[in-house]
């Protein structure tokens, strides 16, 4: 408010006194031309980076303390684990540390190459996260096409708060519901007992492990992972629909001709995030099955780096196997996302460099 | 758009009436699907409530109870292990989101305009999205910041989620520049900007973004496992897992009472402690979360 009172007397100056009116004009072209050598107008985000260092500090070195925090947590908590990967070319020993620990380059990785332990988790996890991809990613987009066609409000907006809540609650606590349910003593064998029938062992057979961790899956997430295509679903102009029902297409064909298609980005995208995220299928999930239903079935590259490094002692496996797995899903992200630039999406890159 | 996710609901003229065979596949998809997320939790929260002879009567599991009861929570909440494992949980929860919060919150407007050193900082962020530094390197350097058996170790590897700092980044990118210009001119300095207006402006992706990293404190459960040996450190999720899947009892004495009720019953109302503060504060927050989440991801 203080700074504008120049304003407010320059104002009533001009008002008051039709002399300075014509100052003004004077005054006017003057600031113009000294505008005009700059060659042509600029973009004020050029004008501002053209600006000298020591002016910038002065005028932003509040912001630059606000990221403090955050970038001290980036380094100490992402940063460095990833240069601590370093452990993965080494003998790693805990009382040498990492200094000290001697190189041995890339035996680590010849020795996952002949652990028979390393490909059983590898398998499983290409396994499970197969069976996810397949299972798991078309039931949120379903269960968008369904919502999206109901006409009553309440009755979405009902559906919707139920099928949000499981996202929020612990893989442990989903589990323990699992097994409440349909575990060897849960409520489900329960009733099949005193239907006089023999109980299913739902949770404890490797055979089947794949399709209860998918149902797990659904369980949980598909009612968020909704979210998306439903913003992407009320975003489809109406007068798509209208035009086409216009020219008497039914309601097979608006799905087809108009709301796949214009949802057809977002599909990729998602696919694409997906992917990039396949070898990390979900590690607590495994973990805390892994006892019921074996190894066997329930290890993964997530649970073989922790039983290998942390309970095994063995870091240096631990962390290699760790750090391929983290390096082949930054690639398959990479080339997911190279593939569906050629085939003409925005992908996920393009996207975050335009905002 | 971001604000009006649903349609109206007026059906539109050239919309057909739905046939009765796709009316109720649809009432049998979504009914089925709300139905198996609900009967668990309410059998497990009756069960919890439920008096020993009614468990005893139904076999182990009731619908609802006839004779309703406390005792398990009382039995849980009288000392020992359980009271202690919330304390950690709630604690964490607390500091650990707080913490986030000012963190996030400070990170995403220094980002969010065009400023010394924004745009670099933004790249080492959205890298973190990219590629994970693994188990081993992380507890390795857990370790060596002395953080073993430290409840520092489950809230500070926690403290910037880069999700949620794209989602607050993208909705202060939206926030009129003209304001915290005007601001500007007036005098303000940058953490007035913030304060003063900025975060005001921001209460509802300040509530969901709060919301999506006490969620994750709270359920924490692998951190746990893997930075603390001392038992009585252990969060809720731990004394789930332990106590309710892998099905070790607990002692009279790690309880504080004899003799202890059924044990169906305290197991379930273990399960019920980890899941009443989710529920608790779920519906407050629940219209926030199509905003916040889609202002952060489809427009990201």
């Amino acid at each position: 408010m203080e700074t504008s009172t120049p304003m407010d007397a320059k104002s009533t100056s001009t008002t008051t006194d039709p002399s300075t009116l014509t100052a003004g004009a004077t005054t006017g072209p003057p600031r113009a031309t000294e505008r005009t050598p700059g060659a042509g107008p600029r973009s004020t985000r050029r004008v501002k980076a053209q600006l000298p260092f020591g002016v910038r500090w002065r005028r932003d070195w509040q912001m630059v303390l606000m990221m403090v925090p955050g970038v001290l947590f980036l380094i100490v908590f992402f940063y460095l684990p990833v240069l601590g990967n370093v452990v993965a070319f080494q003998d790693f020993q805990p009382y040498l540390g990492i200094m000290h620990s001697e190189w041995n380059g890339l035996q680590n990785f010849v020795n996952l190459y002949a652990n028979p332990d390393f490909w059983d988790a590898l398998r499983n996890t290409m396994i499970l996260a197969g069976v996810q991809l397949l299972l798991f990613f078309p039931v949120p987009l379903a269960m968008a096409l369904i919502v999206d066609s109901l006409v009553s409000n309440r009755i979405r907006r009902a559906f919707q708060t139920i099928a949000y809540l499981p996202h929020f609650l612990s893989w442990v606590l989903v589990i323990a519901l699992f097994q409440q349910s349909l575990g060897g003593a849960g409520f489900v064998n329960n009733l099949l007992r005193q239907a006089g029938l023999d109980p299913i062992p739902f949770m404890t057979n490797p055979d089947t492990f794949p399709l209860l961790v998918v149902g797990q899956l659904i369980w949980k997430d598909a009612g968020w992972a909704m979210i998306i295509f439903l913003a992407a679903l009320s975003a489809v102009d109406v007068s798509l629909y209208e035009a086409a029902a216009a020219d008497g297409a039914g309601r097979w064909r608006r799905l087809w001709h108009i709301t796949l298609p214009s949802m057809r980005t977002v599909i990729v995208l998602l696919l694409i995030l997906r992917i990039g995220d396949i070898l990390s299928v979900g590690f607590e999930q495994f973990i805390l099955q892994r006892d019921s239903v074996g190894p066997g079935a329930a290890e993964v590259l997530d649970t073989f780096t922790y039983y290998a490094g942390v309970v095994g002692g063995d870091w240096s496996s631990g962390a290699a196997a760790g750090l391929a797995k983290g390096v082949v899903g930054a690639l398959l992200l990479w080339g997911a996302n190279s593939i569906a630039h050629r085939l003409g999406e925005p992908g996920i890159f393009q996207k975050r460099s335009g905002s | 758009m971001t604000s009006q996710v649903f349609r109206p609901a007026a059906r539109p003229i050239w919309k057909e009436r739905p046939a009765p065979a796709y009316q109720s596949i649809k009432a049998l998809v979504l009914g089925g699907f709300a139905i198996a997320i609900i009967v668990p939790i309410l059998v497990v929260v009756s069960t919890s409530l439920a008096s020993d002879q009614d468990i005893i009567e139904a076999g182990g599991y009731v619908l609802w109870p006839k004779h309703p009861t406390v005792k398990a929570y009382e039995t849980l909440f009288s000392g020992g292990l359980m009271g202690r494992a919330i304390m950690v949980s709630v604690f964490v929860t607390l500091v650990g989101t707080a913490l986030a919060l000012v963190t996030t919150i400070s990170l995403a407007y220094a980002t969010s305009r065009p400023v010394l050193f924004g745009r670099p900082v933004l790249l080492l962020v959205l890298f973190t999205l990219l590629f994970a530094p693994g188990i081993i390197p992380m507890f390795l350097i857990v370790k060596q910041l002395g953080l073993i058996d430290s409840l520092w170790s489950l809230i500070l590897p926690g403290a910037l989620g880069a999700f949620n700092f794209v989602v607050m980044r993208t909705f202060f990118m939206n926030v009129p520049q003209e304001l915290l210009e005007s601001a500007r001119i007036d005098g303000a300095s940058d953490f007035t900007i913030l304060r003063r207006i900025v975060m005001p402006l921001s209460k509802a992706v300040i509530a969901v973004v709060g919301l999506f990293y006490a969620v994750g404190f709270w359920n924490a459960f692998f951190n746990a496992l893997l930075y603390l040996n001392d038992t009585s450190k252990w969060p809720v999720q731990v004394i789930l897992r332990t106590y309710v899947l892998q099905g070790k009892s607990l002692s009279a004495d790690q309880l504080g009472v004899t003799p202890p009720p059924q044990p169906q019953s305290l197991q379930m109302a273990v399960v019920v402690v980890a899941l009443v503060p989710i529920a608790m504060v779920y519906p407050f927050l629940q219209r926030h979360f199509t905003k916040g989440v889609i202002t952060g991801a489809v427009k990201g």
